[in-house]
C-alpha cells in the first residue's frame, strides 16, 4: 500500500505553524498599526471645510494672535470658534469679490452660522479644558503643532488617553513662561528640565492630582 | 450543596444574561462618545439658524455686571465724552491693554498706533495714525466709544473685547502717544545718555 502522508508531509506541516505564527503576529501588529494610524484617527489629515480658511495665511502672513478669533481660549473650557463678524471686521473691505468668500458673505447676510467640520473632538465621557492649561503654561503649539504652518487645519496629534497622561505625568518637560503660550516658534531652554520644574512650582501645578482618573472621566 | 452540574448551569446562565444585556445595551443606542448632549457651539436641527444656543435677549446683562456707572460703559459723563478713566490706570492695567492692543488694535493700526499694521498692507483702508495732533486732543472717552460702536469702516470690538480691556486698551494708546512724543530732557538720565550717545 503507498503511503498516505508523503515524508515531506512532516516539513510541510512543520513550516505551516510557523508560516501562521508570522501570519497572525503581522495582522495583529497590522491592525493596531492602523488602529493608531491617522487613516482611523483622523491624524494629520486635513478635513474638507466649507471655507479653505489658512491659519498659515492669518496668522504666519497677517501676524494675526490666535486671540483675535478664539477668544475665549484662557478663560473657558472651550476656545470658541469666532462668528462670521469676526471674520467681516476684515472681509467687509478686502477681498469683498472672492468667491471663496461667499459663504462668509451669504452667513452674514442671512445670520445663519458657518458650518465648520471639527477636527479635534474627544469623546463626550472625557472633560478637558483650555483655560488651565493656557493659564499654567501650556502652549498651543505643544498640542496643536505648528498651527502657523498649515493651509488647512488638521490634527498633530492622536488625543489617546496616553498621550495626555504623558505630560501629565512630567508637565516639567512641556511648560513654558505664560507669556510664551501664543508664541508659535518658541524654542525650550537647554536646561529646560530644571527651568520646568521651577515653572511647575512657580505656577503650581498640581501634579499629584492630574492623573487620577476623575481628572479627565468625572 | 452545589453539585459540580448546578454550578455549571449557573455559569452559563450568568453568561447568557449577561451577553443578552450588553447586547440591550449596544442596541438600545447608548453611546457615550457621542452622547445626546449639546457641547458649545453644537449644531441643532430644532431651531432655524441651525445653532443649539439661542442668542442673548437685547440688552442683557450679566448677573453681577449691572451698573450705572455712565463712564464705565460709554465713556461719557452728561451725555458728553469725558477725558477720564473710570478707575486708576495702575502698571497692570497698562500691561494688559498691551497685549489687548497688540491682539485686537494692531492688525491695522500698527504696532506704534501710526496706523500701518499688516492688514492695511493687504488693502484695507487706512486709519489715521494715533500720534497726531489732532488724535492726541481726543479725550479717553472717544477711544471707548470707537471700540464700543465702532467707527466708519471699523467694526464695533465689543463682542471680543470686555469693558474692562477697553479701558486697559485706552490707557495703552494714551502711553503709546506719550512715547512717540516724548523730549529727551524727559528721559531717566541712563536712557538720555544711551540715546546722545547713538546719535553722535
Ligand atoms: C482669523 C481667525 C483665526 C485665527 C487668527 C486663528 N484661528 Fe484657529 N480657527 C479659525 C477658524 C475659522 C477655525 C475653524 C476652521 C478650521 O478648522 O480650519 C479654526 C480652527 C482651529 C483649530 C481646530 C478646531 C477643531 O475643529 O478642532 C485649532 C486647533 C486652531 N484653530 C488653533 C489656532 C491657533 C493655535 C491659532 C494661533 C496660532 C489660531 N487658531 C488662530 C480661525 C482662526
Ligand atoms: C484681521 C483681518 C482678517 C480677518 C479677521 C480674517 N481675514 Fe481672511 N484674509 C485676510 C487677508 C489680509 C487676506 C489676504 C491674504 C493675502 O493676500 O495674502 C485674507 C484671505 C482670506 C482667504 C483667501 C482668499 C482667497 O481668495 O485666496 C480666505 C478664504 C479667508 N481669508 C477667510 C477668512 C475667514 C473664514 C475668516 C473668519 C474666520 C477670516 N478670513 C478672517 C484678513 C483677515
Ligand atoms: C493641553 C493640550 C492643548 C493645548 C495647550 C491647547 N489645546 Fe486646543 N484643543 C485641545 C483638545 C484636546 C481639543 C479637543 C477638545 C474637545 O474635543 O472637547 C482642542 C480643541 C481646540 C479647538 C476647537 C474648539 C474647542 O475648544 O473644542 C480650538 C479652536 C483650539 N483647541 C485652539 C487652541 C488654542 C488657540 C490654543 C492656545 C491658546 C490651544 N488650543 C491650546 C488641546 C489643547
Ligand atoms: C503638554 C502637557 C499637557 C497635555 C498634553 C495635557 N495636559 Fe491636561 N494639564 C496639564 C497641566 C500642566 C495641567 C494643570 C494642572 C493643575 O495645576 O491643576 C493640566 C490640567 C488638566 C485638567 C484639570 C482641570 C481642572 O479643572 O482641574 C484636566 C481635566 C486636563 N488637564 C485634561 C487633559 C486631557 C483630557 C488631555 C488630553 C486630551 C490633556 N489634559 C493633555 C498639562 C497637559
Ligand atoms: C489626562 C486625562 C485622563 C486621565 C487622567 C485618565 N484618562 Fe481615561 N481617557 C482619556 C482620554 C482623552 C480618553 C479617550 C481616548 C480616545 O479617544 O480613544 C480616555 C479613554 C478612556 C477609556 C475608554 C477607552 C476606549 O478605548 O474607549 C477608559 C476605560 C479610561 N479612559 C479609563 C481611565 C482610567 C481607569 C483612568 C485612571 C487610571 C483614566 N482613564 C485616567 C483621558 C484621561
Ligand atoms: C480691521 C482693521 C481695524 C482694526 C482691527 C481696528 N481698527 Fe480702528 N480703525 C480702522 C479704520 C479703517 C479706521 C478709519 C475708519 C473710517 O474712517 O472709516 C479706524 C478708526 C479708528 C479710530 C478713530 C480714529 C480717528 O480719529 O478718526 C479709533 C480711535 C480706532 N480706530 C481705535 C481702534 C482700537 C482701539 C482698536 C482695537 C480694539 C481698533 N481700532 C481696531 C481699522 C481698524
Amino acid at each position: 500500500m503507498a503511503q498516505l502522508f508523503h515524508p515531506r508531509s512532516t516539513v510541510i506541516s512543520k513550516a505551516s505553524i510557523v508560516i501562521v505564527i508570522i501570519v497572525l503576529t503581522s495582522v495583529i501588529v497590522a491592525a493596531t498599526e492602523i488602529y493608531r494610524s491617522g487613516y482611523t484617527t483622523g491624524q494629520n489629515v486635513a478635513r474638507e471645510q466649507p471655507i479653505p480658511f489658512s491659519h498659515k495665511h492669518h496668522v504666519n502672513d497677517e501676524g494675526l494672535s490666535c486671540a483675535y478669533c478664539h477668544t475665549s481660549v484662557d478663560k473657558s473650557s472651550f476656545a470658541g470658534i469666532p462668528p462670521t463678524y469676526t471674520c467681516m471686521t476684515c472681509h467687509s473691505q478686502i477681498w469683498t469679490t472672492s468667491p471663496m468668500l461667499q459663504p462668509v458673505r451669504d452667513s452674514y447676510q442671512t445670520q445663519k452660522p458657518l458650518e465648520w467640520i471639527r477636527v479635534h473632538d474627544l469623546p463626550d465621557f472625557v472633560y478637558f479644558n483650555h483655560s488651565i492649561h493656557i493659564n499654567k503654561g501650556i502652549g498651543c503649539e505643544t498640542c496643536h503643532g505648528r498651527v502657523d504652518q498649515m493651509p488647512l487645519m488638521r490634527r498633530q496629534n492622536t488625543l489617546f488617553m496616553a498621550w495626555c497622561i504623558d505630560c501629565h505625568r512630567a508637565p516639567e518637560k512641556y511648560i513654558r513662561p505664560r507669556s510664551e503660550v501664543f508664541n508659535m516658534t518658541y524654542e525650550y531652554p537647554k536646561n529646560q528640565e530644571a527651568f520646568g520644574k521651577k515653572l511647575v512650582k512657580e505656577y503650581n501645578v498640581q501634579v499629584n492630582r492630574i492623573t487620577d482618573c476623575s481628572t479627565c472621566h468625572r | 450543596m452545589i453539585t459540580l452540574k448546578k454550578l455549571f448551569s449557573h455559569t452559563v446562565l450568568t453568561f447568557a444574561l449577561s451577553a443578552a444585556a450588553l447586547g440591550v445595551i449596544g442596541c438600545g443606542g447608548v453611546n457615550l462618545d457621542n452622547q445626546p448632549k449639546y457641547k458649545p457651539l453644537a449644531a441643532s436641527r430644532f431651531f432655524a439658524n441651525g445653532q443649539s444656543s439661542r442668542p442673548l435677549v437685547e440688552g442683557t446683562v450679566p448677573r453681577g455686571s449691572f451698573t450705572t456707572d455712565s463712564l464705565l460703559i460709554t465713556g461719557k459723563v452728561n451725555g458728553k465724552l469725558a477725558d477720564l478713566f473710570p478707575f486708576p490706570v495702575t502698571e497692570q492695567v497698562l500691561e494688559r491693554g498691551q497685549d489687548r492692543f497688540n491682539t485686537f488694535c494692531s492688525p491695522c493700526h500698527g504696532r506704534l498706533a501710526n496706523g500701518e499694521g499688516m492688514v492695511v498692507r493687504r488693502g484695507f483702508p487706512q486709519p489715521p495714525s494715533f500720534q497726531t495732533d489732532s488724535v492726541r486732543a481726543m479725550p479717553a472717552g472717544f477711544f471707548f466709544d470707537v471700540i464700543t460702536n465702532g467707527f466708519g469702516r471699523m467694526y464695533s470690538y465689543a463682542p471680543s473685547v470686555p469693558v474692562r480691556d477697553r479701558w486697559a486698551i485706552v490707557a495703552y494708546i494714551r502711553a503709546l502717544q506719550l512715547s512717540e512724543n516724548v523730549a529727551v530732557k524727559d528721559l531717566p538720565e541712563a536712557e538720555q545718555h544711551q540715546l546722545l550717545g547713538k546719535a553722535q
